[in-house]
Order: structure tokens, then sequence, then C-alpha cells
């Protein structure tokens, strides 16, 4: 099956059938609803910072393999970090899954989601959750991959 | 089935995806156009390139000329009594929309209501309720069973006074579910009502007659009939579209123009401002004649087979649901895999150069009656094979493999 581990790493397909922080946040300050219009898949996060320190995240809705995975190694990585250290990552991480000559080294767990590169039509997917995430760091309530 | 010979006339289906045999079966989307409709096309381009109706050169005739007969074979193609009820528009959703505005609006007042049903592509949605929002107006939606059948017994107790319109697809999009709309269209006429049919999944696939049927209005896309984007057909009975007001204005459109006063065109002209898609003209009227030499009645058996047996072959396999269980279907097969997002299901079959189409399919009320966001789904032409079902099944294996 080596012809799809490429794109559906192990890591994918095991945060996939086992999200990590799925759920509701009790008392959480920021939260936002990403929607990629093109697949009508919806995941909202949810995070508490404190200090503008994410110290706890989750999210909730459904999709794909690619999106539900992305969203929850994204819950795990975001914990501890700094605002600035999350808008960082997020731009390595967008490189990661658009660019060719991206280190993945930079992005740490997320390295797994280099393969999404070769499948433009997956990218939004990948970013779902992250788009989510930015707009409740910003205040928004809602994010579009579009 | 038809011969699998028939497949060489499509020069796309001659390629590789991904290493792999091209296995097209996302027809319901668009079709491959077979290699005579894009001779057609350059051929025009080629030989008689020239603008229509008003030239008195030779190339103009000759453009008219075709063009013109492309709107005769149409109008034989689906049995309209008369050649000028047959408008040439982009496709159904521009004849949805110039229907909605010409025929529709100006009969609209506020607190009246409008019928279409819950199987509807966004296309038969949104024009109507941008209508409705305008005018203050009602949308009333026929509902439908799990099966994926509308509950049509339902339509005479939903239809009032205020009821001004139907307009319901003959072949869902996302089902497959070939719609009762003879009794349809029989009961809204014996409550004086005047309907739609939007058929952009059902001329492809099954023999239509539009003088039995009876609507007021017929639509349907060229793109999804073997020709070119770009270019579709309204028809519309004679004596509503000869009262209507044009829905675009400009040239061709007119038989005289001051600044006092412009007198409009007969129809069909009437609602063909500006020049139109002539090249997809001529190919829609080539794919008609393709269409006509293999015979409707033989691509719906040839399809109607391939869908048995998918159906069949995809039953068999554990986790797997078909969504749109109606008796009567056409070429459409969607169905969700526990567990696995369509979209996955869609890569994985795009690896082994089965193309299908995973999504809303444009009919995002439809997938909330279901609970679901998303399904798969495979659709049939004629140069589709038992052999191509048999890909999209392994591929279904194969992703269920991977998945657990």
């Amino acid at each position: 099956m080596s012809e799809w581990n490429e794109l559906y790493m192990e890591v994918i397909l095991d945060h996939n059938k086992n999200p990590r922080n799925k759920g509701e946040i009790e008392g959480y300050t920021h939260s936002a609803d990403g929607h990629n219009p093109l697949c009508g898949d919806r995941i909202s996060m949810q995070i508490v910072v404190e200090d503008d320190v994410v110290t706890d995240a989750s999210f909730i809705g459904s999709g794909c393999a690619i999106s539900t995975a992305s969203a929850s190694i994204l819950t795990e990585t975001i914990k501890g970090l700094k605002r600035s250290d999350i808008e960082k990552l997020f731009k390595e991480f967008h490189n990661l899954v658009t660019s060719e000559d991206s280190d993945s080294g930079a992005v740490g767990k997320f390295s797994v989601f280099g393969g999404v590169r070769k499948y433009p039509a997956r990218v939004k997917c990948a970013t779902l959750s992250w788009h989510a995430l930015m707009a409740a760091l910003e205040g928004k309530k809602e994010a579009s991959t579009e | 089935m038809l011969d699998e010979s028939l497949k060489s006339d499509f020069p796309t289906l001659k390629q590789k995806i991904n290493g792999n045999e091209l296995v097209y079966l996302d027809n319901a989307a668009t079709t491959q156009k077979p290699e005579k409709v894009i001779k057609a096309l350059e051929s025009y381009y080629r030989s008689i390139n020239s603008n229509i109706h008003r030239g008195v050169h030779t190339l103009s005739i000759r453009a008219t000329d075709a063009y013109e007969k492309a709107r005769s074979k149409v109008a034989a193609f689906i049995n309209a009594e008369h050649r000028e009820e047959i408008i040439f528009v982009r496709g159904a959703t521009e004849a949805i929309n110039l229907v909605a505005n010409s025929y529709v609006k100006p009969i609209l007042k506020e607190g009246d209501q409008i019928i279409i049903s819950q199987m509807e592509h966004h296309a038969n949605i949104v024009p109507w309720q941008i209508l409705c929002e305008q005018m203050k107006a009602e949308l009333k939606i026929i509902p439908m069973n799990e099966k994926g059948e509308l509950l049509i017994e339902e339509i005479e107790e939903m239809i009032s006074e205020k009821t001004k319109f139907i307009s319901i697809n003959h072949v869902s999009n996302s089902l497959g579910t070939v719609n009762r709309i003879e009794d349809v269209i029989k009961i809204a006429h014996s409550n004086n009502i005047r309907i739609m049919i939007d058929g952009a999944q059902a001329v492809q696939h099954l023999s239509v007659d539009l003088i039995k049927l009876n609507p007021d209005f017929y639509c349907f896309s060229g793109h999804k009939v073997y020709a070119p984007t770009g270019i579709g057909v309204l028809y519309g009975k004679k004596e509503l579209l000869e009262k209507m007001p044009p829905y675009q204005g400009g040239g061709d459109m007119i038989k005289s123009v001051t600044f006092e006063k412009t007198i409009y065109n007969d129809i069909p002209n009437r609602f063909e401002a500006g020049t139109p898609n002539i090249a997809g003209t001529i190919g829609l009227g080539v794919s008609i004649d393709y269409l006509v030499s293999i015979g409707i009645e033989n691509i719906a058996k040839h399809e109607t087979e391939l869908l048995d047996y998918a159906t069949q072959e995809i039953r068999k396999i554990e986790g797997v649901q078909i969504i749109g269980n109606a008796i009567e279907k056409a070429s459409v097969l969607s169905f969700v895999i526990e567990g696995i997002h369509p979209h996955d299901i869609g890569t994985i079959l795009d690896k082994q150069g089965v193309a299908i189409r995973t999504g809303h399919h444009c009919t995002q009320p439809t997938m909330d009656f279901y609970g679901i966001p998303a399904t798969a789904r495979a659709s049939f032409a004629i140069y589709n094979s038992r052999k191509d079902v048999d890909a999209l099944i392994n591929g279904v294996k194969k992703t269920i493999e991977v998945f657990t």
C-alpha cells in the first residue's frame, strides 16, 4: 500500500481514526468556525488563551482524513505556544503544503502533511482548522478557505 | 450493452491517469466529447466562422444555416412542436434564471408561492430564492422519502391560489431519481399552474417527448449531452414565450431601435441577445446527431444495465451505503462509506485512474435531508463498460483497506 503513503501517512490515518482533543472545552476564551465551501466541511476550533499563551485547544466537527488529522495535530501542537509562535508555524505549515522548497523540519509533527502539496485539491482540507484557529485568535467568528 | 468500441470515439478517454487507464465516472458533472463534436468546432472556426443572422455574405449565410439547423435538431430531439420554441442559452442555469425573470417575475405578487422540491440542484433553488426575496414571495418544498422519491401525492395539498409556479428536476443529479414528472405536470395543469422541468440529468439518459409530457418549460445543458460547455437549451411553449418580455437586451433581439422605442424581435431571437455561442450550438447539433445514431433507447438500456451491475456489486461491500434508492433511477450511484470521508474516497480512486465526484453535488438541501455533508458519486455514460464498474468496485475496496 506504499502508493498511498505519501498522502495518507500512518500518523494521519491514526489521528483520523482517533482524533485528539475533539469536543467542547468548558470556559474557552476564543472560538471560530472554519468552513470549506468546496466540500461543505466544517471544523470549529475552541481555545483558551491566558497571557498570550494558548493553554488549551479543541476542535468540533467532521471532515475528511486530512482535515481531521490536521485539526487533531493542531490542537496538540499549539498548547503552550504564544500567538506569535502560532503565526510563524502557520506560515511554515502553509509553505509545506503548497511549496516544493519548504523545510519540513521547521514544522515538527506537521511534516506528515508534506505529501499534500502533490494534491492541490486537498490543500484546503489541510488548512481548514488552521484558518479557523487564526480567525479565533483574531477575534473573528468565522473563517473560510475561499 | 453498447459496443465497447464506442469508447474510441472519445479522445480524452485514451489516456493514463496516475499510471492507470482513465476510467471516467463523473458524467453527471460533464460528459467527454466525441471526436465528431470536437471536429465540428474546429471545422466551424476553420471554414465558416462569421456572425449570424445579419450578414448578406456567403460565410454569414452558411454560419446562420448551421446555427439554425442545430435548433431544428434540438426541437426534433426532445419533440418540441415548433422549432422557435427552442431558445439557446448558456446552460440549464441560465434557462432557469431566464424563466424566473421573464415569465414568473411579472406574474408574482407579494405573498405568492413557488414550489420546488427537496432534491433540486442549487441552480433550481437559488434563482427562485432570489426572486422570492425580491417579490416577498415564498418558496415551498415538495418533500421526499428516505429512498429519495418525491411525495407527489402531497403536492395537491401544498397548492393554493397563491401558488404561481412549479419547477422541479426530471432526474436528480445527486440521487439519480427519475421523477414522475408526467404526474406532477398533470397536477400543475389541473390547478392552472405553469411548470418548468430541469432536464439537465435526463435528456442524455432517457427519451424525452415534450409533446407527450406537456411541460410549459424544459431545459438542459449541452455539456452533459456530449456537447461543448457554454451552450444549453430552454424550451418554452410558444404561446408563453411570445408574451414574455426579454431577459437581456442587445443586438439580434430587436426588430427596430430608436431612442424613443424599441420593438422586440419575434421568438426565439427575442431571447438570444448578442452574438451567441455559434460554435457550441453547432457542436450541440452534432452531439445530438451522434446520440440519435446510437439510439436513446439503446443508451438507456446500456446505462441501466451498468447502474444495476454497479448497485449489485457495491451492495456486497460491507460498510457501504447507497444514497438514493428510488425504484426509477438513471445513471447515478451515490454512496457513503462508514468512517471514510468522500474526499478521501475520491483521492484514492483518482490514484487508480478512476474519476468520480465527491462533495455535495450542488445539492446541499438533499445532503442535509440525509444528515451527511457529502457523498461519493459515480455516474455512467455511453462509453462506460462493466470493466469500468469493476475498477470502481476495486477502488472502493482498496479505499476501505487503506482506512482500516
